[in-house]
């Protein structure tokens, strides 16, 4: 078998001993089978007309769409749910308008080209991708003067620094990005929270007592001040926290000295990419993040009992001010939201 | 307009571009180039013209769409939101959706057109590799073809992220996680890329540039070259009778390939803007503006996510631990990097690979039926198991909720099966290809069933077969089967050591791998015998070739 041989696997042919090739022969192209609107002058009228009929309805779509845009107007005057209908309407409209203007100029063309034009197969053939012996010798040496003239390979002097000039060049295109951010520096490991802060309600803003918190409740609440921050939706994306209340014998004796009473408080960003964690099973105290599944114990110290994370939801120590409004008793003792290489 | 009217316009056009741009040899070099004709031929098309549709639809959101993250309060139509805190970006989406006359059908447009985009191209990627249209002389276009799917997963996933909704944000917190677990610069990569912590405002006109700007021109550009190397090449074409490896069969691009393909935008373009007019996609309003605290239960990225965060779903947190007061998170690196490239880099390299174990140099326009080539077949459809499988994982909450079952427990079984259930699918896909193979020689030997019973004299009942047109029996006998590489002796005859003996070897084992359990064409020889042997050979059909060796004659 030659290595390039564009005609294997085709029409193999090769004879063996005896009188029967080792393979079958192609047929070649079958005839060809005419088509109804070929040998039908009645038939070939029929598709003329379905083709130009198709030509017409997209005419008939794109009108539609352009009366669409006119006669449906979005007012503001509408009440909401009028409104809403309103949009639907202009969007049906002008969607189905553009569809059908679309489709009959695209069903017309194929349908024109499957039954009007001729559908004899017709035979290209194919040469091999390389180019033939000579071309290629002419190739190479073309080349070569080509180096030779340049002194490419004589001159190493030049040769070497040019590839030392290419090999630095693209650095400087690396340190241009330096200034798309400031360095990390402590801002991972920190977060809004300091000691006194009280624990206000998210959305709906107010501090909370901790008399408000029956038992089984559950608050989202986020630290004072917060939406006065530089960056509040970036503070919140560190601070967020769930605020729960149960059974305090429940409680593993590790949440206890942060704790008020039943009440604790838990970083409610994942401590595995980030997610909001933000469903809780009265239940189970299990506390479960909709992103990737992991579930946090509650009666464990918000450990990990299933899922991709490995690690606890940070506790938040908390305690009331004068006025019995639960404040936290310090600041995050450990980073809070999904790992990062320079987290111990 | 009468024709000699029509002839008269075009040759005066015809003439004027012909003397600035020479288009005479262009039309004479291109217009009657055949293209061969099949339906999977048209995902390519299907993915090209929606990224057409994509750029349409792009650049007419662009006119409306602020690409930043400054603050405003929305006062729009949709009262339910009034009042709140939100982004431009997300107030200029709001504003699209419900303001704009055509701005919503504009973006479901564009929504769907991306979804289609993906689709498309993978199922076009599954067509050339099934067939083996990625063999020698296109492997380049096989390596552009992966990167475009690629690019258009970056694509999508950037698009997506514009909005500045709750569930894109959620998506972008989960992209800033992944980051930061990348070992030793992940947090600072993580800063450079949103210019400071999480969310911050850099991103919104960052991604916006990367998405209308770098990412289509570097796809555009891509795609140009991808379509001249079809040009090039010439198209390949499924086997048949009078289709060869130096010929192509099929219709001439002008007329009927500018009208069938042109149509098929136009047809493609029409069924998106029917998705648009009549399903809601992405409505950004029922999830509100982006805020790091709330989230909606059962949340699900683009379908072309969901393997990756599938495969994050089901990966057990323990591997966390952290040395030397470091952390380090395989429980997120494994899963959305090493994962990917373990699955992309073979695809990639799988054209050099096949053909470095066959041995073969030739060039292949003649495409393989899937069947005639066990071993592939299984592994591609061991990877689209694979593929499924971690798709399936991203959705397991939804699995869980509709089929009333522990999410905890569907995990641990997806756990295994993911291991499982891809070697499985390409036993049992090779087993079919060869049994497939089986039936198609025992076709050739004795005939095509008829459908119609004979009765012997004994009583015994047979159906009747009758003899294959050389035409049919040509598409069941015309193709290659390679045998397994043989093996070389370590030493040449003058007792000097091979070199590259070893990885020799390797080559023969894969090969055996590949070729060892092989169905052979039926050969004249064979069918002459199997006519031969009885007179009414057109009867009975009995057992099939044994898989363990090459059939290499009838029964
Ligand atoms: C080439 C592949 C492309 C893909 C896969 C893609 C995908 C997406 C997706 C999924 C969205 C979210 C839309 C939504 O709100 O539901 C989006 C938004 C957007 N895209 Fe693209 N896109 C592509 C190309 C382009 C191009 C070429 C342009 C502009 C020339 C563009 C302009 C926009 C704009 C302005 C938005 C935000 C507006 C909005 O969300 O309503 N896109 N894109
Ligand atoms: S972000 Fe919570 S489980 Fe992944």
């Amino acid at each position: 078998m030659s290595t390039n041989d564009p005609d294997h696997g085709g029409d193999g042919v090769a004879l063996q001993e005896g009188d029967l090739p080792a393979r079958f022969e192609n047929p070649g192209i079958p005839e060809h089978q005419h088509r109804m609107a070929d040998t039908d002058p009645k038939a070939a009228k029929r598709a003329e007309r379905q083709v130009a009929f198709l030509f017409v309805l997209s005419m008939v779509g794109t009108l539609v769409m352009i009366v669409g845009y006119f006669a449906v107007k979005m007012d503001h005057d509408l009440g909401f749910i009028d409104y809403l209908n309103r949009l639907e309407l202009s969007n049906k409209l002008l969607g189905i308008g553009m569809a059908i203007s679309l489709l009959g100029i695209g069903v017309g063309a194929v349908h024109w080209a499957k039954t009007l034009m001729p559908d004899e197969e017709r035979i290209d053939y194919r040469h091999l991708q390389r180019g033939s012996d000579e071309v290629r010798a002419e190739a190479v040496d073309m080349l070569a003067t080509g180096v030779e003239e340049s002194g490419f390979a004589r001159r190493p002097l030049i040769r070497n620094t040019l590839i030392g000039a290419m090999a630095l060049f693209p650095l400087p295109g690396l340190i241009l990005f330096r200034d798309t951010g400031p360095l990390p520096g402590k801002y991972l490991a920190t977060t809004f929270w300091k000691a006194g802060d009280r624990l206000m309600l998210d959305p709906e803003g107010g501090p909370i007592k901790a008399s408000d918190m029956v038992l089984g409740s559950v608050a989202h609440v986020l630290p004072e001040g917060i939406e006065e921050a530089e960056h509040p939706l970036n503070e919140k994306a560190k601070a967020a926290v769930l605020l729960i209340r149960l059974e305090e014998d429940l409680l593993a004796p590790e949440s206890l000295p942060g704790a008020h009473g039943g009440i604790v408080a838990y970083s409610k960003i994942c401590t595995h990419m980030g997610c909001p964690v933000a469903l809780y099973e009265q239940r189970t105290h299990h506390l479960l993040c909709p992103c990737h599944q992991s579930t946090f114990d509650l009666t464990q110290n918000c450990k990990v009992i299933f899922g991709p994370a490995k690690r606890a939801l940070p506790q938040l120590a908390i305690t009331v001010d004068d006025e019995g409004y639960l404040v936290a008793a310090a600041p995050f003792s450990e980073p809070t939201g999904p790992s990062y290489w320079e987290r111990s | 307009m009468s024709d000699s009217a029509i002839n008269k316009v075009g040759a005066t056009t015809g003439n004027w571009l012909d003397e600035r741009l020479g288009a005479s040899g262009v039309v004479k070099g291109f217009s009657r180039k055949v293209f061969p004709d099949h339906w999977s031929f048209m995902l390519g098309e299907i993915a090209l013209y929606s990224f057409v549709i994509l750029l349409l639809s792009g650049t007419f959101l662009t006119f409306f769409f602020v690409p930043s993250a400054a603050e405003v309060v929305y006062d729009g139509p949709y009262t339910t939101l009034a009042g709140q805190h939100v982004s431009e970006a997300f107030d200029s989406t709001m504003h699209l959706s419900f303001e704009v006359r055509g701005g919503l059908l504009m973006r479901q447009i564009h929504h769907w057109a991306a979804l289609i985009f993906v689709v498309s191209m993978i199922v076009h990627m599954f067509r050339i590799f099934f067939t083996g249209a990625f063999r020698k002389p296109r492997e380049i276009n096989w390596v552009i073809g992966m990167i475009l799917a690629i690019l258009a997963v970056v694509e999508g996933f950037l698009g997506y992220s514009l909005p500045d909704d709750l569930l894109s944000g959620n998506g972008l917190r989960i992209a800033q996680g992944i980051v930061l677990g990348i070992p030793v610069v992940g947090s600072y990569v993580s800063f450079f890329l949103f210019g400071g912590g999480f969310p911050g405002e850099a991103f919104i006109p960052r991604f916006y540039t990367l998405h209308v700007l770098l990412i289509p021109a570097i796809m555009l550009a891509l795609i140009t070259f991808h379509l001249i190397l079809v040009v090039v090449h010439k198209h390949t074409q499924y086997p048949g009778p009078g289709k060869t490896n130096s010929n192509v069969v099929g219709f001439p691009l002008f007329p009927i390939y500018t009208a069938k393909a042109g149509g098929f935008f136009f047809i493609v373009f029409g069924v998106t803007a029917l998705m648009g007019a009549l399903f809601t996609i992405n409505g950004i309003w029922v999830y509100g503006p982006y805020d790091p605290s709330p989230i909606g239960a059962g949340a699900q990225p683009d379908f072309y996510m969901g393997f990756l965060d599938g495969a994050v779903r089901i990966m057990p947190g323990f591997v966390e631990f952290t040395v030397w007061g470091h952390t380090v998170s395989p429980n997120i690196f494994l899963p959305t990097l090493v994962l990917p490239g373990l699955m992309v880099t073979p695809a990639l390299l799988y054209p050099w690979i096949e053909a470095w174990v066959t041995g073969d140099k030739r060039e292949h326009h003649l495409l393989d039926r899937p069947r005639n080539q066990p071993t592939r077949t299984g592994l591609g459809v061991m990877a689209i198991t694979l593929y499924t499988l971690l798709w399936i994982s991203g959705g397991n909450d939804i699995v869980a909720t509709h089929l009333h079952l522990s999410i905890n427990d569907i995990t641990h079984v997806l756990r295994v099966i993911v291991f499982v259930f891809p070697p499985l699918a390409y036993l049992i896909t090779k087993r079919i290809c060869l049994g497939l193979q089986r039936k198609d020689r025992e076709k050739v030997l004795h005939g095509r069933e008829t459908g119609r019973v004979f009765r012997t004299e004994e009583g015994e009942v047979f159906e009747l077969h009758a003899p294959l047109s050389a035409n049919d029996r040509w598409l069941l006998v015309g193709f290659d089967s390679p045998e397994p590489a043989q093996a070389l002796p370590a030493t040449d005859s003058s007792g000097v050591r091979r070199p590259g003996g070893a990885l020799e070897k390797v080559r023969q084992k894969i090969s055996k791998f590949y070729f060892e359990d092989r169905v052979a064409p039926v050969t004249p020889a064979e069918l002459a015998e199997a006519h031969h042997h009885g007179d009414h050979e057109e009867i009975s059909a009995s057992g099939g070739g044994d898989e363990k060796h090459a059939i290499s004659s009838g029964h």
